[in-house]
């Protein structure tokens, strides 16, 4: 089973030697995943040459793209899953959202305190993903259409709760929320000549343990494995003896939880919440997930490129923004550019391989 | 009908009971009927239609109904560009709310140009009419190359313009959002003089159109021939990806003059508020109609029934005073009960309960 997953891309080429067999579909990953680390380190690289005076230089800067990006960082992973099983979730928008709103009137109202809270959030996101796997698995609906109406249903259920726009008041959790992590030997001087320490938010740190877990999970794991199998080929996957429908119930079921967890670093970032929250929110995922190497069609794709698509995302944003256009309408239509670019780039790759 | 009613028979009955209920527009005439129903217990004078006076004096129709049909406008027009689209690539366009946006956008720098509040009009309104339907046709080619070119699953090729559009709509007034003089708006409200306003004209227009092109060219056969098996048609001589392409071409059309009609209501748009989540009504609305989702036959009467059923749906939740914003929660709902009873799995549990608990026996066993 665990051979078949690495080698569903293979059929054309299966007279090839064995050693070929295992090769061929980690190639186009790698492929795919060696330009997004290159394009990082060029515009990264670009940016700190040319725009340097605009704050590209320091070294908060790196860690201030982490820690604007961090929810988006968990979000991704689990929608990164969801894909490689061959399905889809564009509901996270609307459950981050969610999440916030409920989130904050409890903080507010009902004195919860951060782990009630945090309760709170996995619930949301484990009951959007247990409602939306089920329908998804089970009943064989389309995902596209289920996640749409879980994200306008997310959205919706945010007016129902708060139609306006709300922030958290409550001591404890600002407390916690506005604490720092300082990094030793690192830090920026600034121009009175004081060195100031880098800073690091508690959420990059759960952020990074929980892709360092989905590596481990999508690597080592039974599971993770028969993920990348049901994407590749689910009438193969069946053949072998995996469990489909569970197993994309599970996925589902790991995105929600993933979301949940997203959600709640998102409002523990911004610490607001209202109807519009998270704007684009899942298309920065799946943007994410793709420009990290993550095929729409299903059984390619890692969680190590999902984090380099999120930082790519995050650092073109910050150089469109810092090129100095006042205009609000290009960090979004700068998105929609960079998803289109390499969902284009990816059919192309798909259908050269069908040619050979 | 009648003849399988008189006979007093009860399987013959309860089988007439049944092609009834498995008639296409079975759901959405019993829907709209529920609704309408609905309407008049809550509100005994739902029906009647009034002729009144506006504030400059010309005769107006007014009414519920008369709203109902004014505001499903847009509405009907995205249904059936949408039907078609979702009958040939199998998935659906979720852009057409941010390429109204565009639409509207641009529809507004031609008449305004870059004032905000111009006394004459810049260009004939006929001119931004067409630019207008041109820019929704350029975005539909764009969505159509990506679907039938690079074979990407249309929902994540029109993720793109989903988020893109109303940014760019926001671009192409500059940042500005002007008001046209009120001659721009007749199109979208009332012809001084006449009393039915002038989007139930527009909506008959485009119907017929519809009904003639489906009944003299063959674009229904090649786009059910396409949507049931791209392969078996291609054999038979049909080019799959022009089918595809044509049929997104057709509902960046209908985007254009849905934009038109949006923007002439309120002579200004703003890009951001535009029609939103119109693309869930849209969808829910050729779900409703008893089409199916994952393509291949459509009924375009029951998508433009399913439309109305959507408005008299929006307009009753906002009588009960309903948030904008909370709208989509029913919707969604309705949406997701909708797509159940069209799966596979629902109807073999209706058809024999027998094989449905052998089917979920099957899969609920682990054998992994």
């Amino acid at each position: 089973m665990i051979f078949a997953s690495k080698t569903q891309n293979t059929d054309s080429a299966g007279v090839n030697h064995s050693k070929l067999k295992k090769r061929e579909p980690l190639t186009d990953t790698a492929f795919l995943l060696t330009i997004t680390v290159s394009l990082f380190i060029a515009i990264y690289t670009l940016a700190i040459l040319f725009l340097g005076d605009k704050g590209f230089s320091k070294i908060q800067m790196f860690f201030n793209l982490f820690n604007e990006n961090a929810a988006l960082i968990v979000i991704a992973c689990g929608l990164s899953i969801v894909m490689i099983t061959g399905s889809i979730d564009i509901s996270v928008g609307g459950s981050t959202a969610l999440i916030c709103t409920a989130c904050i009137v409890c903080l507010n109202n009902y004195n919860f305190t951060f782990f009630t809270t945090l309760l709170l959030a996995l619930a949301i996101g484990l009951s959007f993903g247990v409602v939306q796997g089920f329908l998804i698995a089970y009943m064989e609906m389309q995902p596209f259409i289920v996640t749409l109406a879980g994200m306008f249903l997310g959205r919706g259920l945010v007016a129902l709760i708060e139609v306006n726009q709300i922030q958290v008041a409550n001591e404890g959790f600002e407390a916690l929320s506005g604490a720092r992590i300082q990094i030793p030997f690192l830090g920026d001087i600034n121009k009175k000549g004081t060195f100031i320490q880098s800073k690091l938010e508690y959420g990059v740190i759960v952020a990074l343990i929980i892709v360092i877990v989905m590596i481990w999970l999508l690597k080592k794991t039974k599971l993770g494995r028969s993920f990348y199998a049901v994407g590749g080929n689910s009438q193969s996957a069946l053949m072998l003896g995996i469990n489909v429908k569970k197993t994309k119930f599970k996925a589902h079921l790991l995105c929600g939880l993933l979301a949940g967890i997203g959600g709640f670093l998102y409002v523990f970032h911004t610490r607001s919440g209202s109807v519009q929250q998270a704007p684009g929110l899942e298309m920065d995922a799946i943007a994410a997930s793709i420009i990290g190497g993550t095929l729409l069609t299903g059984g390619v794709g890692n969680i190590f490129g999902t984090l380099f698509g999120v930082l790519t995302t995050g650092i073109v944003l910050l150089v469109v923004t810092a090129i100095g256009s006042q205009d609000p309408w290009w960090p979004q239509i700068t998105r929609a550019a960079m998803l289109c670019f390499f969902i284009v780039l990816q059919s192309v790759i798909c259908s050269r391989k069908k040619k050979i | 009908m009648s003849r399988i009613s008189n006979m007093l028979d009860t399987d013959r009955s309860v089988s007439a009971l049944k092609a009834i209920t498995r008639h296409r527009l079975f759901i959405p005439i019993a829907f709209l009927s529920l609704l309408l129903l609905l309407n008049i217990f809550i509100n005994p004078g739902f029906l009647t239609i009034n002729l009144g006076r506006d504030s400059n004096g010309n005769p107006v129709l007014i009414g519920n109904l008369i709203n109902i049909l004014n505001n499903a406008t847009e509405l009907v027009i995205l249904a059936i560009g949408m039907t078609l689209v979702t009958a040939s690539s199998r998935g659906q366009d979720i852009s057409v709310g941010a390429t109204v946006a565009i639409v509207g956008g641009v529809i507004m720098r031609v008449l305004c140009g870059s004032e905000t509040q111009p006394d004459v009009l810049h260009a004939p309104i006929i001119v931004a009419l067409l630019l207008g339907c041109l820019a929704g046709i350029a975005c539909g080619v764009f969505n159509g190359i990506l679907v039938s070119k690079f074979n990407i699953q249309p929902m994540v090729a029109t993720l793109i313009l989903f988020t893109a559009g109303r940014s760019i709509a926001s671009m192409a007034m500059g940042g500005l959002k002007p008001k046209a003089p009120v001659s721009f708006g007749y199109y979208g409200n009332f012809i001084p003089g006449f009393p039915i306003p002038t989007p139930i004209l527009i909506t008959i227009v485009v119907i017929a159109v519809t009904v003639l092109v489906l009944k003299f060219t063959n674009l229904g056969l090649y786009t059910r021939a396409v949507g049931i098996n791209d392969k078996a048609s291609s054999l038979n001589g049909l080019n799959p990806a022009r089918i595809k392409l044509l049929t997104f071409a057709i509902l960046g059309l209908c985007v254009g003059i849905a934009g038109f009609v949006q923007a002439s209501r309120v002579q200004t748009v703003n890009p951001f508020t535009i029609v939103p989540s119109i693309e869930m009504d849209v969808i829910l609305a050729v779900a409703l109609g008893g089409n199916s989702l994952g393509g291949g036959k459509f009924k375009m009467t029951g998508s433009i029934i399913g439309a109305y059923t959507i408005q008299t749906l929006t307009s009753m939740l906002t009588t009960l005073n309903v948030n904008t914003n909370a709208l989509p929660v029913y919707k969604a709902v309705i949406i997701i009960i909708l797509v159940i009873i069209q799966t596979p799995i629902f109807k073999s549990f209706f058809a024999n309960r027998a094989s449905f608990s052998k089917l979920t026996a099957g899969s609920g066993k682990e054998r992994g």
